[in-house]
């Protein structure tokens, strides 16, 4: 099988949905000549042309809103946001508008539509180019909540996200840009809403979501041998596959969850809340979250580290909550 | 000006039902028998009925908190209006929206909003779709004096006159933003010189006047369809009723008598009267068959099921 990098595979999703559908078009700010920051939508603009691939000012507020009400009257937009943190300045339409018109108008109007973008946490670009918006974007109903973290969940997730009839973050996170994994040829989808086992194990289930997976499994892989580690990626924030999660947790007794938003009133959080709801008794210690530390992200490479759990504070968390040791991390923030 | 003298008739006839309409929801309102926010469209007639009977039922409308209007004149069954303001099931949005939220799509009225400011950039994106999509429709953002002090006004402005997008912005300067005139929300009073700034050609004109109205909304119009971009249509009128529900609000002393002397629905009257397109007994009927209708409506509303819980409360509702 060929390897490709995550942000190929995106890209890749993109013009795959465009060919498919003459509806759907991209719009964002640098999207057509630069190619997009990071480069996602290089090349499109010269297949697609102008027409569907839109540059913008830089006015979120309007072109988020503009993509809604072309969603609204029969397009099915991307809008790509240059770092999650600027689709803030946009949040009316992001809030208040695309989540909740489908509701008010009783199901008459339709939004599909994809709003994607890249946050990430170990590029030194401090608090308003980093930061993890998930957990707000959860708590607003109305949005399916998509995060991937490998190249084929990524391509596989997007090609459902333009396909589907509701609003839909697509989570990108950059630090895993250049990942290069196994990504098939051809036609499939991976299914919103599915979660998948990045790998099996029977003494403890870790519930990881975009780079944390990455690291969790590092993690597992350091624990062979002395704890069995399994490490289930939701891929799909919301709706969440709470049966996939369910079934490990009642085969290992122990959960943690790892992210690298901050672990307050948070995705770990409510993982944890719909566990301890339906799989209670199937619990042999209290479920932690392992998260960032509660406060903006910092800019200094020192300070970054220590912001997010790493692959040694997760073996520690593992190891304390099965009573191999004792000691506190700082970093188990939940 | 040329206008038919059945074209005439019929704007007065609209006119007409949305201030009966609202009368109605006004006195429902005050007996409990309509809840929540209620924002009374009394007064500024003349706009929503202007631009409206120069559309298309194809053309979008996207409306405002104070929306009833822009719903009546673009053509909405009272009915269901009706329901929707006593969140029936049988209501415009399924009881899902209330009166701020009234959508039609299939007339065109894309909704109502609770943001001011919130529909205009979303009438941007239904007449991007229209482009795109190589149609002849238009799309018309109603906003007010209020929203034209909001951040998306001025992005909307530019990014509509940048991508030449056949929208139309209208303007319903009603003289409050909530409760502030706007003497005191406006350093400089210039709402369609902003609009020009920004390469969308603008033209103010007497929003109590439903023929000007309804004039410049056809040079808009025009202009729109033929693919020549966006315009802006700043219409002086005013609210004659408080910001919402029936709170009282404060107004300088002869200021709400010197604008109801100016009333766009006894003007109109007038004029149809003097110009003999329309005669006292032809009124008389009007009148007698708006009140018909909005007893039905009222009935209809209140003999219609509620929504259910069990279906409206659940995520996968409308997925």
């Amino acid at each position: 099988m060929r390897k490709i990098m995550y942000r190929t595979a995106i890209t890749e999703a993109m013009r795959e949905e465009m060919e498919r559908d003459g509806r759907v078009f991209i719009i964002g700010e640098d999207v057509d000549l630069f190619g997009g920051v990071y480069k996602l939508t290089k090349g499109l603009v010269e297949k697609f042309g102008p027409r569907r691939v839109r540059g913008t000012p830089i006015s979120e507020a309007a072109f988020i809103g503009l993509a809604a009400g072309a969603a609204m009257t029969g397009l099915r937009p991307i809008v790509e946001i240059m770092y999650m943190d600027f689709a803030l300045v946009g949040m009316d339409p992001l809030v208040n508008q695309i989540p909740k018109i489908p509701y008010m108008s009783g199901g008459q109007v339709k939004i599909p539509l994809v709003v994607r973008g890249q946050f990430g946490v170990g590029t030194a670009e401090a608090a308003q180019h980093s930061q993890h918006l998930e957990s707000w974007f959860i708590h607003t109903p109305g949005y399916k909540v998509v995060m991937p973290s490998t190249a084929y969940d990524a391509k596989g997730l997007l090609k459902s996200a333009i396909r589907d009839d509701n609003p839909v973050l697509y989570l990108e996170n950059r630090v895993l840009y250049l990942r290069k994994e196994d990504v098939p040829e051809g036609e499939w989808l991976v299914p919103i809403g599915v979660a998948d086992v990045k790998r099996e194990g029977s003494d403890i289930t870790v519930v990881a979501t975009s780079n944390a997976v990455h690291k969790s499994l590092a993690a597992a892989e350091q624990l062979a041998g002395e704890i069995s580690v399994e490490v289930v990626d939701p891929r799909t924030l919301d709706p969440l596959d709470l049966p996939t999660i369910l079934r490990s947790v009642k085969k290992t007794g122990h959960l943690l969850v790892v992210q690298e938003g901050v672990a307050g009133a948070c995705f770990g959080a409510e993982v944890i809340r719909q566990v301890v709801r339906e799989g209670f008794g199937d619990l042999e210690s209290a479920p932690r979250v392992l998260g960032a530390r509660d406060v903006p992200v910092p800019f200094s490479p020192v300070l970054e580290r220590a912001y997010v759990p790493q692959v040694e504070d997760i073996v520690a968390a593992i190891r304390r909550m099965l009573g191999r040791t004792r000691n506190e991390s700082p970093a188990d923030t939940g | 000006m040329g206008l038919r003298a059945e074209k005439r008739k019929s704007m007065f006839g609209r006119m007409l039902l949305i201030r009966r309409f609202e009368e109605e929801v006004k006195k429902l309102y005050q007996e409990g028998r309509i809840v929540g926010a209620i924002h009374l469209y009394i007064g500024q007639e003349a706009v929503a009925v202007g631009v409206s009977s120069g559309l298309k039922k194809r053309d979008y409308v996207f409306s405002t908190h104070r929306g009833h209007g822009h719903a009546i004149a673009k053509g909405c069954d009272i009915k269901r209006m009706m329901a929707e303001l006593m969140g029936r099931d049988t209501g415009l949005s399924r009881g899902h929206g209330g009166s701020m939220h009234l959508y039609d799509p299939a007339r065109g009225l894309m909704g109502g909003n609770g943001i001011v400011g919130g529909g205009i950039p979303l009438a941007l994106g239904a007449a991007f779709s229209a482009q795109y999509r190589g149609t002849d429709q238009i799309a018309v953002t109603f906003f007010s004096d209020g929203a034209a002090n909001q951040g998306v006004f001025a992005e909307s402005l530019n990014l509509a006159a940048l991508f030449h997008l056949p929208v139309i912005f209208v303007c319903e300067n009603n003289q409050y933003a909530a409760t502030t005139p706007v003497r005191r929300s406006f350093a400089k009073m210039a709402i369609a010189q902003r609009a020009e700034s920004y390469g969308v050609p603008a033209e103010t004109v007497d929003g109590n006047d439903v023929e000007a109205v309804h004039d410049a909304a056809l040079k808009a119009i025009r202009r729109a369809r033929r693919g020549e971009g966006p315009s802006l249509i700043d219409c002086e009128t005013y609210r004659l009723e408080p910001h919402c529900g029936i709170i009282p609000d404060q107004r300088e002393r002869g200021e709400r008598e010197a604008w109801r002397a100016k009333d766009p629905l006894s003007r109109y009257k007038e004029k149809l009267l003097a110009e003999r397109i329309l005669t006292p007994s032809k009124i008389e009927k009007m009148e007698k068959d708006i009140a018909r209708e909005l007893a039905k409506a009222v009935k209809f509303a209140e003999i219609s099921p509620w929504p259910d819980p069990e279906a409206a409360l659940h995520k996968e509702c409308l997925v």
